[in-house]
């Protein structure tokens, strides 16, 4: 019986253990809890995957309630995909996040703490697993509203602005969202995802679709961060707890970025988001852009955590790049590195925590002489710098290598360039880094050590996850390239 | 055990080697030994490939399956093993100078210099025995990486900046065009194997494949065409160990061996001398070679005007790789060969006299020669295979790239090797005659009680300067390697 009920019980135990974490009261006891609910969470969403990749996509209708009435979710490649991304690292993050907290939030919050977590992990997997266009809103207020209060709980008082910014952007994009989601059922009176995939094209000659198509669009941009929408990512992510941006670096605009590709290749279609719509022309400059403005931008940051937040809006502009490029090369390569660059900011931030755990600052001034007192903290740092940039053997790389095929595939050289202008621009802001930790000596009384084990074996984790899918990347290129073929409606 | 497997091996053993000397660290007579026996291992490994591979056997093995279509592998050619043999060998004898030469000179954080010294050779290797275009690139950009911390050691000011410039242009090339150039033939072939006659021959117009080797050319930045050679300069801030056997061995040749490997197997040397932008990249490095000559000249540190030494010849096998003849060929792989084993023995005979003298300009080196007469005797050895002159290696190498620009019919190419050799006459012998002949000005600073650097070091330089001279009595094993690249 649980086999069959997968799809729904990946979401509901989270869902359920949620407010156990806070009723135990006890903040070692709600950090089991969390775990639990992350580590059950991944061993379901890889069990979806194999089953999927094995036997094609699975169809769950909740309650037994058919479609048009009931809400139905529909697990293919592209979202069994999303799904391991998301609860892997929520499972790595959970075990890192007990100590990383006690030192960043106060003790009397860390059972809320830990269910704002598990419930901004519910509503992630949520959004990712439905086959309902509301309920994608509704995970969605679920996952978001958890992150403000998460973001809230930093240690300085900017966390509180930083939080607000976030809440009042991610609401102007949560509303377009259902506006969207009402004008398209307005139109065709229904919230199934494959029913409107079904009666959009009959309507779409209508003014209320495009309209929709609109909305959706920036809705959606709002959430993945992308440029100029970005405004909230940056300060959100320097002002939250260590764990807290680990998590959502890797997750939350990674979802986004989901719901970008389900709503405009699964329900709208390829064919009229990018021939009638034209959507590529707005996406793909604004990605270009993204991916040179804000690698300059993080440069220029003196925040450690900053810097890795604008390197990520940079990073968002190739995974646009690639789905704007609507060929199955490019849009596996958006896929592919929503999963590697999942691996290579969970690493990097995580790292980061442990920095902060040991120094109380992420400035990158007062990291000098880290490369000696924190050997393996740093050298985790750099590894995830190198796969940031896209040294073979890492999955940065992979990446890469998929991205500029993809471009000189259609031709377009000059877009081939920018990506990999973009990977320099890395070398200079990962390298501002490396050389303060290594080449500037420690202040003499620090007494600093290296960061906990519970802590660096996590972190060390994902590292070498970055290592090895970056050398054997068959599996997650494979992956990537089917749910491409899914979205796109082309053959296996 | 199979050649290929034998290559597997090359390529793990200095990892292993690196891991057990980080392990002795506390010992360093333990470490360094461990260093010793692991290059020794290396070296032997490397030279049992040389008999099958002389018999005309070539192997492949595929390390795992990166992505659908593209493989980290090995390879075992002809071309590879003579970088393979000439790097191993050379590494046992650096071992030998750097024990003299880092004790001598008190260098710090040794277990860290010779941890990372194991892991370079190893990314050499890697990069000689791959199999395809993505494999070596990726042991291309380990061993820039790897070398960095060599590079700055000293971790001043000044090796900060040096290594800015250093992984600065090394990063910039090979991400921005040869990373292109390589995907782009992924693109047009459907594969990056190297392959005998090449992969890209008919995959698309001349023009777009001039476009691919001129990506080519300036991308693999290691082999220093001009202008993106201000990298090797840099580095020259390096303890000289690493000056020798990386700068101008191991970290160069990785570059000029990737172009000739790229010339001889992925264009073909048919299409290379068809290519509407050959004549040019000709020109670009017979500019490199005289420049580089040129400013040699105005360098009054000795390691400065070996680096840009380094640079010129290095635009010999460039030039040997795009004449992509048999003759431009086998000169440009021999002197892979000849070159390193010159080069290496000036910068040994350099890091001597800064050991022993504490000297590293030029003009304070009179009279030195009298109190180091074996290490200026081997520099004046090892000057005369950079010329070109008998009895030296370097005599071969330059012999044959002469005749590749005959067989071209390139009269004015083979005007700027002559011209260039004659720089090179100049500004290397400068030095042994200074050391040897002048007298200090009147109110110089007098050199007294100077002897020889440790003992260790003077070995090691008289056994390249030895060896130079041995090539040029038996260059045949280099020789018939290269004949069996060019298919004769």
């Amino acid at each position: 019986m649980i086999s069959e009920n997968l799809p729904v019980l990946q979401v509901v135990v989270p869902l359920l253990m949620a407010p156990v974490a806070v009723l135990v009261r006890r903040p070692r006891w709600s950090w089991l809890v969390a775990t639990a609910a992350a580590f059950w969470a991944f061993a379901v969403a890889v069990t979806l995957l194999s089953r999927v990749l094995a036997h094609g996509a699975i169809d769950y209708e909740i309650g037994g309630w058919p479609a048009p009435w009931g809400i139905a979710y529909r697990i293919d490649e592209v979202n069994a995909f999303v799904l391991v991304i998301v609860s892997t690292i929520a499972a790595v993050v959970l075990p890192y996040a007990k100590k990383s907290v006690e030192r960043e939030v106060e003790e009397d919050r860390l059972p809320l703490f830990y269910t704002a977590l598990t419930l901004c992990m519910t509503g992630l997997l949520g959004i990712t697993v439905t086959g309902d266009v509301f309920n994608v809103f509704v995970f969605l207020e679920i996952s978001s509203l958890s992150a403000y209060a998460l973001i809230a709980l930093g240690q300085d008082r900017r966390a509180l602005t930083a939080s607000y910014q976030y809440l009042i952007m991610g609401s102007i994009g949560a509303t377009f969202i259902v506006i969207g989601i009402g004008l398209m059922y307005v139109m065709t009176g229904t919230l199934n995802m494959a029913d409107l995939a079904q009666r959009l094209p009959g309507v779409a000659a209508s003014r209320t679709i495009p309209v929709a198509f609109g909305f959706l669009a920036v809705g959606i941009s709002l959430k993945l961060a992308l440029f100029p929408l970005h405004l909230w990512l940056p300060n959100a992510y320097a002002s939250a707890p260590s764990t807290v941006t680990a998590f959502i670096a890797s997750t939350a605009t990674k979802v986004a970025v989901y719901m970008l590709l389900r709503f405009f290749f699964t329900i709208f279609g390829a064919a009229f988001s990018f021939d009638v719509m034209h959507l590529d022309r707005i996406l793909m400059p604004l990605a270009l852009v993204a991916i040179i403005t804000m690698s300059l931008s993080a440069i220029y940051q003196r925040n450690a955590k900053r810097l890795l937040a604008y390197s990520s809006v940079a990073q968002i502009g190739y995974m646009v790049l690639g789905i704007s490029f609507a060929s199955v090369f490019g849009v596996a390569a958006g896929i592919l590195h929503l999963f590697n660059h999942a691996l290579m900011k969970g690493a990097l931030f995580m790292a980061m925590g442990c920095v902060m755990y040991r120094v109380g600052s992420t400035r990158v001034d007062a990291m000098s002489g880290l490369g000696r007192t924190m050997p393996f903290t740093m050298a985790a740092f750099v590894l995830g710098g190198f796969s940031l940039i896209g040294v073979p053997l890492t999955v940065g790389f992979i990446s890469k290598w998929y991205l500029v095929r993809a471009a000189l595939e259609q031709g377009m050289w000059p877009v081939a360039v920018v990506v990999l202008i973009g990977s320099l621009l890395a070398v200079i802001y990962v390298w501002k880094v490396v050389e303060v930790a290594y080449f500037r000596p420690a202040p003499e009384d620090h007494g600093i050590q290296e960061a906990p084990l519970a802590m660096l074996i996590p972190t060390w984790i994902l590292v070498l996850a970055n290592l090895w899918f970056g050398i054997d990347a068959k599996l997650t290129s494979g992956v990537a390239i089917r749910a491409a073929q899914t979205l796109l409606g082309v053959g296996r | 055990m199979s050649l290929a497997a034998l290559a597997a091996v090359a390529v793990a053993l200095p990892v292993v080697g690196g891991l057990v000397v980080l392990a002795l660290g506390k010992w360093p007579n333990a470490r360094e030994a461990a260093t010793l026996v692991t290059s020794t291992a290396l070296f032997l490994v490397v030279w049992s490939m040389l008999g099958p591979v002389r018999a005309g056997t070539v192997e492949g093995l595929t390390l795992v399956e990166v992505v659908p279509g593209v493989t980290l592998g090995l390879q075992v050619e002809p071309l590879g093993l003579l970088f393979a043999l000439v790097a191993s060998f050379l590494w046992i004898v650096t071992t030998v100078y750097s024990i003299g030469y880092m004790r001598g000179h008190h260098e710090k954080n040794q277990t860290r210099f010779y941890f990372f010294f194991a892991v370079s050779i190893a990314a050499a290797m890697g990069a000689a025995f791959s199999a395809n275009l993505f494999t070596l690139f990726a042991f291309y950009e380990v061993l820039t990486l790897c070398t960095f911390p060599l590079v700055t050691h000293h971790g001043t000011e000044e090796a900060r900046k040096a290594g800015r410039v250093y992984l600065g242009i090394l990063l910039t090339t090979s991400i921005a065009f040869q990373l292109l150039a390589i995907i782009w033939t992924w693109q047009l072939a459907g594969t990056v194997d190297f392959r005998v006659g090449g992969i890209l021959a008919g995959r698309a117009s001349r023009g777009v494949l001039g476009a691919l080797l001129v990506l080519f050319v300036f991308g693999v930045g290691k082999a220093a065409v001009m202008p993106f050679h201000r990298w090797l300069p840099a580095a020259m801030v390096a303890p000289t160990p690493v000056s020798a056997l990386l700068h101008a061995v191991a970290v160069v040749k990785t570059g000029v061996f990737a172009i000739l490997k790229i010339s001889v197997y992925v264009f073909g040397i048919d299409l290379v001398r068809t290519l509407p932008t050959t004549p040019w990249l000709l020109w670009v490095a017979a500019a490199t070679i005289i420049l580089a000559s040129l400013i040699a000249f105005t360098k009054d540190n000795l390691k400065a005007r070996l680096a840009y030494s380094t640079i010129s010849q290095l635009s010999y096998i460039v030039l040997g790789a795009l004449l992509a003849n048999p003759y431009g060929i086998i000169g440009g792989g021999m002197h892979i060969a000849m070159h390193a084993f010159g080069k290496i023995t000036l910068f040994f005979a350099a890091g001597a006299v800064l050991v022993a003298a504490h000297e590293t300009e030029i003009s304070s080196m009179h009279g030195l020669g009298r109190s180091m007469p074996f290490t200026f005797g081997a520099f004046f050895v090892g000057s005369l295979s950079i010329i070109g002159l008998p009895p030296a290696g370097g005599a071969w190498s330059k012999w044959f790239l002469g005749l590749g620009t005959l067989e071209a019919g390139q009269l004015g190419l083979l005007a700027m090797l002559m011209v260039s050799s004659l720089l090179s006459l100049v500004y290397l012998l400068e030095v042994p005659i200074r050391a040897f002949f002048s007298k200090p000005p009147p109110n110089a600073h007098v050199h007294e009680g100077i002897h020889e650097a440790p003992w260790p070091s003077v070995v090691a330089l008289l056994i390249t300067a030895a060896a130079t001279v041995g090539l040029f009595l038996h260059p045949e094993p280099f020789h018939e390697l290269m004949l069996l690249v060019v298919g004769r």
